[in-house]
């Protein structure tokens, strides 16, 4: 999981290098100082030298310097290889999902990817910098003021020695067994990060059912117990603190009292022991500051396994090695497809569907919810693999397709689907980026879109909000069309996409697929019979199986599914919604 | 609607001042006594650490120069003052360990509580609120905002009253020490602090851009997931990588320069008391030497000032190091009380719903189960009785106007009649006002003008809660909540057993793809049933209304997305759950609406049309026209 992280340092490795080398530097130049600070008072001060006062003010003024260089250099190096290699963790990611086929982004929830590419990489990133800054630094402190306490007084430094293991275990001891509990409390974080997603998004069911008590309650049992667990884990770390100055105080004690006879004795300086003190200081706190980052970073360990979640998950479907770029035509063949979404799923999704379709037919289906329309389209496209038989588009296997070309010549108008914040223009050339304007406007004439568009004050250049919220369910789906209709596919798909648009509408944006575009092969799926009435061929889709595959005239006839859909809407469709050209 | 961000508005903006104050108030409100006692710890433990610092001096000059060069040093005298300064030591540890646990109940128990009150008042909160809020920044209050206070309370707090106290302590023992070398070590300290001031509005300024760009980076990232799939269709990846590094860079540049900056604090600092250091040891030194301690600076004096001058250093670091995170926790807290402080909805309805019978004198009689006939309970203050009324359902709307906003009406001049058991239809195109109608009668909203009635009673009198509870609502959008199937179809009714859940989802004729799923009843559903079709989670929304049971019902384009099979045996359930009872559907769909009692065809917030399917048609007007499919002349 680190190894697939590390990865991503990249072009930051030196400046990370820097930033280690100047943490050493600056640790180093800090550490010496108290050897200077030693030498002012015993050298200087104590034998009344004034010329040694200055030497070794000077000396201590020249490393303070070259230490506030190194500082400063690892402070800005440090940003920025923390900051670099946060920025390309998101950027990959980012780029991995681009590569993510609909089965690999179906396993991740959108909030979910949203988390791991800012709150998830902004802990990473912190991490990173405190353990270029802070995780390098404690532990070469605790060696540089070890060795030179050794260098002054080895048995005064094997006291040292004994407290820092100790205290150094307790803290091991007492972190890890704090991280246990934090872990689980971070699960339980996402509960409570859940409810409260849940309720501010469906705030009106909860109104509705006037659940408001019944949601306090489960919140608050959420919230107790986050308390209980957090609770629980800091109370272990609450015994860092004390212990650390226990230990503290324990050495200082004991050194005063050796000292004092070292020093009466003539084995040791005053400006030793005050130097001694120091270290001692030092050598405790960045044991304290070590076990600090100890517990940060496995906090951030959670964040780093859910990054690599992303980055491991390999896009199930891939370009083949020697891949067509040409698609011939627009027929499409479905030899005895089995397909399914999960493995463990109970039944197929789909079951031997075996139909085939020549160019240029218009073909609709139909079929209850859930009967597998939209999985059936959605193989056209390899937007899914089949678990069992195959799918042809122009006499080749959409398996021996690069995936851009089919993707192209395959233009689905999906069933959620999506504007995006832009100006008409720039949502429509998500269909082909170099359409002209009039090629767009001609698009939109097909799709009985240009209408409404003339009328909007700023026309083409009007400006799309997020979602497409500005505009009406009819006219999105109409703008959709008129964006799958740029790509001059051989097949177009359209998954449920003139619900909201009225029937007349809907009659005038088949005709003009019928007059202008004969060649393309179109899939219609459609609640609506009158949509599909006029097509060449009827699906009727039944519980994953094709119940009837023929002529509106044949299947009436023979198919009690159809037959049975078209009496229940006799009178043709009215639907109320989206007036004929709003 | 425009979405506004919760805090930014200039009118609640509060001065840190104020802000400090109300987080003070809130801790003391619970913990004011561990906060005492905390106080009192963290002076003991500063003090104790102060008094080793001191101890230092009287370690050299008073123990041990004294006993230089003598034959047969005693050391009593140093051990009494080790064991009292040990004591002294203890009571510090003591004092440590005590405010360390204290803090853990006072920041958990009050992050805990300050939890439970957003998520309370939010729950009380009108519709609107969320109308023009955005969701993911309501959320993030109660993470990224939560987590600021839980820095400030946990660490910045004892952390700068613990240094005050170093300091402070600290610069009084110099200046008992001496003065003029306390002079120079102020002096030093002033050009930290000015440091410190220089550097912290740099790294503000930049934190803000990088939290700016944060915010533009998350809207374009949710954006994009939210359409990955079309993403993939139109093969536009590599756009959507073009921009996306765009947006990467310029927060990647922010975030490295306020980084940079704040990370310059600490080597700024240290290397500053460095200095410090050096100017008082020179010239400290010359004092001693030259001047033969004059101003009472003597050798132990000196070292035990150049002791305190490296302890000062360190103090001011850390509350230095404390400025980013006391303006984020401002900022937080601004979020937080500005959450807290939202208004709730009003509810000063008296009215109650309870479960009735008619017993055999034709009275109506409370009852503690369900009967299947609901009565309205009035409460008479003036005479202190209570009286009871049959629900019936019937419903009028007498002269309504309604806007969102006071200054665009949405809804004018509507006239309802809605007799008991009626089934009536609200068609017309979107933004004509459908839902806007709906979201009346149940009070999401509440009207400008005009008057709802309720079996006769002012829906103002009845009691928001009993009055939802009397109209099941199937929504537009279905929301589903983790958890299995078979608690989501119980959320309609929380004491239903498992049979009547089960009976619910056969009605609305949900059994059929339940059954299909791996776990059955028991499949888990999460990140709002994503996981289901959208025609699945409406037949889920419908059986979690039916388990209800209600007395009226609102259905809001509850199978827009179910096909016209299925949706009739729903409907043909829904039907014999219902009879009797008054129904209000949305649809755009003709089958759904056709066996309507009386069908409103709005237009533009306006009823233009009213009556059953067979008038309206021989009306020929606008329900004919958009009935036969014919284009609308205008």
């Amino acid at each position: 999981m680190l190894k697939t992280l590390a990865k991503y340092i990249g072009q930051f490795r030196n400046v990370s290098i820097i930033t280690a080398l100047c943490t050493i530097g600056e640790v180093a130049l800090e550490t010496a100082l108290p050897l200077v600070t030693a030498a002012i008072i015993d050298q200087g001060i104590e034998a009344g030298n004034l010329t040694k006062i200055f030497l070794y003010g000077g000396l201590m003024i020249l490393m303070a310097a070259g230490s506030l260089c190194c500082g400063l250099g690892s402070a800005h190096f440090g940003a920025q290889a923390a900051m670099g290699f946060g920025s390309n963790l998101r950027d990959g990611m980012y780029r991995k999902i681009q590569t993510y086929s609909f089965s690999n982004i179906d396993k991740f929830s959108t909030a979910g990817l949203v988390t791991r590419l800012t709150t998830d990489v902004t802990n990473i990133q912190n991490a990173y910098m405190m353990l270029l800054r802070m995780c390098l630094r404690s532990p070469i402190t605790l060696i540089c003021a070890m060795v030179l306490s050794f260098m002054i007084n080895p048995a005064v430094a094997s006291a040292f020695l004994v407290a820092a293991i100790l205290l150094g275990t307790l803290l091991v001891v007492l972190s890890l067994t704090a991280m246990k509990y934090f872990d689980q409390t971070f699960d339980r974080y996402d509960d409570l990060n859940a409810s409260v997603q849940e309720n501010v998004a469906g705030i009106r069911v909860v109104k509705a059912f006037v659940r408001e008590d019944y949601e306090k309650k489960k919140f608050k049992s959420a919230a107790e117990n986050i308390y209980k667990m957090f609770v629980k884990a800091e109370k272990i770390i609450a015994y860092n603190n004390p212990a650390m100055m226990l230990t503290i105080y324990s050495v200082m004690l004991i050194l005063s009292w050796v000292s004092a006879h070292m020093i009466v004795a003539g084995n040791m300086t005053t400006g030793n022991l005050s130097s001694l003190l120091q270290y001692c200081m030092s050598v405790l706190m960045s044991l304290m500051m070590l076990s600090m980052v100890f517990v940060m970073l496995s906090m951030a360990i959670a964040s780093a396994r859910r990054i690599a979640e992303v980055l491991n998950e390999e896009p199930d479907l891939v370009n083949p090695p020697h891949p067509f770029f040409e698609v011939p035509d627009g027929s499409v063949d479905f030899s005895h497809v089995y397909f399914s979404y999960h493995k463990t799923a109970r039944k197929d999704v789909l079951f031997d569907i075996d139909i085939h379709v020549k160019a240029g037919e218009t073909i609709g289906i139909m079929g209850g919810t859930g009967t597998g329309k939209t999985s059936l389209v959605n193989l056209i496209s390899r937007l899914y693999d089949v678990t069992q038989g195959k799918v042809m588009v122009g006499g080749h296997n959409v398996r021996d397709y690069d995936l851009e070309t089919l993707r192209n010549e395959v233009s689905v108008v999906l069933q959620n689907n999506q504007l995006f914040s832009g100006t008409i223009l720039e949502n429509l050339r998500w269909g082909n980026e170099n359409a002209t304007e009039e090629e767009c406007i001609e698009a939109c004439k097909m799709a009985c879109a240009d209408e409404f568009i003339q009328r909007m004050p700023d026309g083409y250049n009007t400006h799309i909000e997020q979602g497409g919220t500005n505009v009406s369910g009819g006219q999105r789906q109409r703008l959709c069309i008129a964006r799958a209709l740029l790509k001059k596919p051989k097949v177009l798909i359209l998954d449920d996409s003139t619900s909201a648009v009225d029937t007349a509408t809907d009659a005038k944006i088949r005709k003009a697929f019928r007059e202008q575009i004969p060649n393309t092969t179109k899939f219609i799926i459609s609640q609506r019979v009158s949509s599909i009435e006029d097509a060449d061929k009827i699906i009727v889709l039944e519980d994953g199986h094709v119940d009837g595959f023929g002529t509106h005239e044949e299947l009436m006839e023979s198919n009690e599914i159809y037959r049975s859909i078209y009496e229940s809407q006799t009178q043709g469709s009215g639907d109320f919604d989206e007036v004929g050209g709003d | 609607m425009p979405r506004q961000p919760i805090g930014v508005r200039p009118k609640t903006e509060k001065s840190m001042g104020e802000l400090l104050t109300r987080i003070f108030r809130v801790l003391l409100e619970e913990y004011k006594v561990h906060l005492i006692v905390v106080v009192v710890c963290i002076l003991g433990s500063a003090l104790a650490s102060l008094r080793g610092t001191l101890f230092i001096r009287s370690l050299i000059d008073d123990y041990i120069t004294p006993l230089l060069g003598m034959d047969n040093p005693d050391f009593s005298g140093l051990l009494t003052a080790l064991i009292s300064v040990a004591f002294v030591y203890l009571l510090g540890v003591a004092c440590s360990f005590t405010y360390n646990r204290l803090m853990i109940y006072v920041t958990q128990g009050t992050l805990r509580n300050m939890r439970i009150k957003l998520f309370d008042n939010m729950e009380s909160l009108p519709i609107k609120y969320f109308d023009t809020h955005a969701h993911g920044d309501i959320m993030s209050v109660y993470t990224n905002d939560i987590d600021t206070l839980r820095q400030l309370i946990s660490q910045a707090l004892p952390q700068i009253l613990n240094s005050s106290i170093t300091i402070v302590g600290t610069v009084v023992s110099m200046i008992v020490l001496s003065l003029p070398l306390t002079g120079i070590a102020l002096v030093m300290v002033c050009v930290m602090v000015g440091a410190v001031r220089a550097l912290t509005k740099r790294s503000g300024m930049y934190f803000t851009r990088q939290q700016k760009a944060l915010g533009v980076l998350n809207g374009y990232i949710e954006e994009m997931m939210t359409g990955q799939k079309v993403v993939k269709v139109f093969c536009h990846e590599d756009k959507a990588i073009e921009k996306f590094d765009k947006l990467n860079e310029d927060l990647r540049v922010n975030a490295t320069r306020a980084n940079a900056f704040s990370n310059m604090l600490g080597p700024v600092n240290s290397q500053l008391s460095n200095l410090s250091y050096v100017l008082c040891a020179t010239i400290g030194g010359t004092l001693v030497i030259v001047g033969g301690g004059i101003a009472g600076v003597t050798l132990g004096t000196l070292v035990t000032f150049l002791q305190l001058v490296k302890s000062l250093g360190q103090p001011i670091n850390q509350v230095s190091m404390q400025f980013n995170s006391i303006i984020m926790a401002m900022a937080g807290a601004e979020r937080i009380f500005n959450l807290l402080d939202a208004e709730p909805e009003v509810d000063d309805g008296y009215v109650g719903l309870c479960n009735a019978r008619v017993n055999n004198v034709g009275q109506v009689i409370e009852v503690k189960e369900h009967t299947g006939t609901w009565a309205w309970k009035h409460y008479h203050k003036d005479t202190d009785t209570t009286t009871y009324q049959l629900l019936q359902g019937d419903l009028v709307m007498d002269h309504v106007d309604f806007g969102y906003t006071d200054d665009k009406m949405v809804l004018h001049d509507i006239e309802l009649y809605a007799e008991p058991g009626q089934k009536i239809a609200f068609v017309g195109s979107t933004g004509a006002g459908k839902t806007t109608i709906t979201n009346l009668i149940n009070r999401f909203y509440d009207i400008q003008d005009g008057k709802i009635r309720y079996d006769g009673i002012n829906i103002n009198k009845i009691k928001k809660g009993d009055l939802r509870r009397s109209l099941g609502m199937v929504l537009q959008d279905t929301h589903l909540f983790t958890g299995t199937v078979m608690d989501n179809i119980r959320y309609g009714k929380l004491d239903a057993t498992d049979a009547e859940c089960i009976e619910a989802a056969k009605l609305a004729r949900a059994d059929f793809f339940i059954d299909r799923l791996p776990d059955g009843y028991n499949t888990m559903l999460t990140g709002d049933g994503s996981n289901l079709s959208q025609g699945q989670r409406q037949l889920l929304a419908i059986a979690r209304a039916a388990v209800a049971n209600p007395p009226a019902l609102i259905l809001d384009e509850a199978t827009s997305s179910i096909d016209t099979r299925t949706e009739r045996l729903v409907q043909e359930g829904m039907d014999r759950l219902m009879a009797g009872r008054t129904t209000f559907v949305i649809a755009h769909r003709l089958s759904t609406i056709k066996n309507s009692d009386c069908i409103m065809v709005l237009e533009m917030g306006r009823i233009i049309e009213r009556g059953n399917h067979d008038e309206l048609i021989a009306q020929k007007g606008k329900y004919y026209q958009l009935y036969t499919g014919n284009q609308v002349t205008q």
